[in-house]
């Protein structure tokens, strides 16, 4: 496949390994910000090519893993709600809140609908005029646009009967509070690919100067990953710390013009709670006054409880990369992908469940 | 029934249950009196017709040459009813097929339990039982007994049918998980993911370049060649939901063996490639009616392949793995760029990824 295989070839990968080895000198740890990067890396075993000295830990870039417990409680409580049509991107479903999660709600009578995109839950709305249709409105800059313009139209076409749970968070102030953290490991990071074909790269410019740190905007697929890592290297052993964009095939400095005037349009920056980490202030968005009638907390009136992980679970940390999942002292066996302690286990892009996945065995070997 | 001319040209001949009748399934079509019998009349018995369902007895007698019986029993729940390649109708007959074949048995009778929901269109029952003919024709097997339920409408969803199959065992040599053993390698029929993804184009309304099909397929005549050719096949297994990842697993955990599978030599069509990247799944794990892994010596993998590619079921028939002695339970893969990295089994349906 076009654009897939030739960025998971054996050869090349190794050759790219070897270039890596051959330019490192000393312990790096690198920090990939997305969760896809993080399944990406597991599933083809990409950081079984690097050398030793270089250590990658797993980023906060999971929205399945950082939508507050007290979200999924109010998306639990909406579902339940008779005459409700609850839809959601699938990943969502599994999560669990502090009272169960949506696959519970939809086992006890709830409408809970998987959608592949926001417009398809405004197109039940509209085939659904006698129930309410709430979308579960998730995700970072990637979803963002695709959310904004379902509100637009909904206002636009007028559909009363459609509103949004929102809880969008945004990159940048994130990685900045892993920065300003004392407990912080980070040396260098590689931004999420998609999330700069959304945005650009503009706004991680003054990052990597404030803070020392490269950042490389990297794409997902294995050569991708290992071709960040190189770059990334290469800057920390030549002690530079700028911005580099290998993922041009995706993204351009300014992003996308377009997508970011519609988050514009409909959404407003505003502080907002990550699981497992707590609150990043100007760190999410939220809909501007004007759309405030497709609120779904408003029009629902839910009021989450603010409930925090199990004390056992050390999620945040990981999201952090302060722990890695094989750090935590439940995974494996008080927490599982069946039974999960927190939302990093939850989520195929979470590292635990990742890890999960595809490392279970061999960890317990080491 | 239609005429014969009438049947060479669309080979959809109408419902023998004129719609003005009673185009919708009522309760009284499950109640046992004259609605119930008249479904029998003109609907099941005239299309699955055979001499053991023509006794009209509570069971089918049924005589054997052979003393050893494969026996298995499978329920079939599918939304939507028809998907391209085939519907729950086809499933339902090639689903026990290939279970029973599985077990190295020819496939001789099946048993047809349907459960119907009330207000289900007559014209739907009769598609269905047509496809259950044409498929139960295909595999060689009849259908010999079976029965119908109605629900009150809410409480199914349009048809859900139950099929149990009886087959003779028709090789001399136990085929069954223990005993597969380090040298064993892993044989696969074809190309994995088809029908699962179809499935998914179709409930949710994807829209994808090119059409996905299922690849629905009694899988019964392929093995019984195999088998007349004298392998001795160590192990079978078809690649139902959970994919070829969960057959895998489940083989070396009751065989005690580490299956050690090879990513890049996994047959997987571009369209269903394509697919499973946009919604961030991996085809591994999505479900195949029509294929099934093979275990035999290495020593006999060249004539198995030979004996699979020669068959239309089995044209892109491929080693994908071998049985090692490491540890039990483990299934590894060895991916794309080289590495080595654990298969494990889902927690459940594998769920589309948000971005």
């Amino acid at each position: 496949m076009k654009f897939v295989d030739e960025y998971r070839d054996a050869a090349s990968a190794r050759a790219l390994a070897i270039r890596i080895e051959s330019i490192t000198t000393r312990r790096w740890t690198i920090m990939e910000v997305c969760g896809g990067q993080t399944h990406s890396i597991v599933r083809f075993g990409v950081d079984e090519l690097l050398p030793k000295q270089i250590k990658l830990v797993h980023g906060p870039g999971c929205p399945v893993c950082v939508t507050p417990t007290e979200l999924i409680d109010k998306a639990v409580e909406i579902a339940s709600l008779p005459d409700v049509i609850f839809c959601s991107f699938g990943d969502m479903l599994r999560v669990p809140g502090a009272k169960g999660n949506l696959l519970s709600a939809k086992a006890k009578g709830g409408d809970v609908r998987i959608v592949y995109s926001p417009l398809d839950a405004l197109d039940v709305a509209t085939e659904n005029p006698e129930n309410q249709v709430v979308f579960f409105a998730v995700g970072f800059e990637t979803t963002a646009p695709a959310n904004a313009m379902t509100v637009y139209q909904a206002a636009r076409k007028g559909v009363k009967n459609f509103s949004v749970l929102v809880s969008h968070v945004l990159v940048p102030p994130a990685i900045e509070a892993i920065l300003a953290s004392p407990n912080n490991r980070v040396q260098g990071f590689l931004a999420a690919g998609h999330v700069c074909t959304v945005m650009g790269y503009k706004e991680y410019i003054p990052i990597a100067r404030k803070y020392e740190v490269p950042i490389i905007v990297t794409g997902f697929e294995p050569l991708d990953l290992l071709y960040g890592v190189y770059l990334c290297v290469r800057q920390l052993e030549e002690g530079r710390a700028v911005v580099e964009n290998p993922y041009a095939r995706a993204v351009r400095r300014d992003g996308n013009p377009n997508a970011q005037e519609l988050i514009r349009d409909v959404f407003e920056v505003v502080h907002r709670k990550w699981r497992g980490i707590g609150e990043i202030p100007q760190s999410g968005l939220g809909l501007r006054e004007e759309f405030a009638g497709f609120d779904a907390e408003r029009r629902f009136g839910v009021v989450g409880r603010s409930e925090d992980e199990t004390t056992e679970c050390v999620s945040g940390l990981i999201l952090q990369g302060v722990k890695k999942p094989n750090d935590c002292p439940a995974f494996g066996t008080r927490c599982t992908p069946e039974q999960p302690l927190g939302a990093t286990m939850v989520s195929s892009e979470g590292a635990c469940a990742a890890y999960y996945r595809y490392r279970r065995h061999v960890m317990k070997e080491s | 029934m239609a005429s014969d001319n009438q049947e060479a040209k669309d080979f959809t001949p109408s419902c023998p249950i004129p719609p003005t009748e009673y185009p919708h399934i009522l309760l009284a079509h499950g109640g046992g009196g004259t609605l119930s019998h008249q479904l029998i009349e003109k609907i099941f018995v005239p299309t699955f017709g055979n001499a053991l369902l023509d006794e009209r007895h509570d069971g089918a007698v049924v005589g054997l040459d052979n003393n050893k019986i494969a026996f298995t029993t499978d329920s079939y729940v599918v939304r939507p009813l028809f998907f391209p390649g085939g519907d729950i109708g086809t499933l339902s007959v090639n689903g026990t097929v290939n279970d029973l074949a599985m077990c190295g048995a020819r496939p001789l009778c099946l048993s047809a339990g349907f459960v119907l929901e009330e207000g289900l269109l007559m014209e739907t029952l009769w598609r269905v039982v047509r496809s259950m003919k044409k498929a139960a024709d295909t595999a060689g097997v009849q259908i010999v007994t079976g029965d119908t339920k109605v629900v009150d409408q809410g409480k199914g969803d349009q048809i859900f049918i139950n099929t149990s199959g009886v087959g003779v065992i028709e090789c001399d040599h136990l085929i069954s998980p223990s005993r597969v053993r380090p040298g064993d390698v892993v044989l696969l029929n074809g190309d994995i993911g088809r029908h699962g993804m179809a499935i998914m184009a179709k409930r949710e309304g994807l829209e994808f370049e090119s059409n996905i099909e299922s690849d629905c397929a009694p899988l019964a005549d392929i093995v019984l060649e195999m088998i007349a050719a004298g392998l001795d096949l160590h192990c079978l297994r078809d690649l139902t939901r959970g994919g070829l990842a969960s057959a895998v697993i489940e083989i070396a955990g009751s065989a005690g063996v580490q299956i050690d599978l090879d990513d890049p030599s996994i047959p997987v069509s571009e369209p269903v490639r394509a697919a499973c990247e946009i919604l961030g799944l991996n085809p591994i794990y999505v479900a195949n009616e029509g294929r099934f892994v093979t275990f035999v010596d290495q020593n006999n993998a060249d004539r198995a392949l030979e004996i699979l590619r020669a068959h239309p079921l089995g044209e892109d028939a491929r080693v994908v793995g071998n049985v090692a002695d490491g540890r039990a339970g483990l299934v590894t893969m060895r991916t794309a760029i080289g590495t080595q990295t654990i298969v494990d089994m889902l927690s459940g349906e594998q769920l589309p990824r948000i971005c």
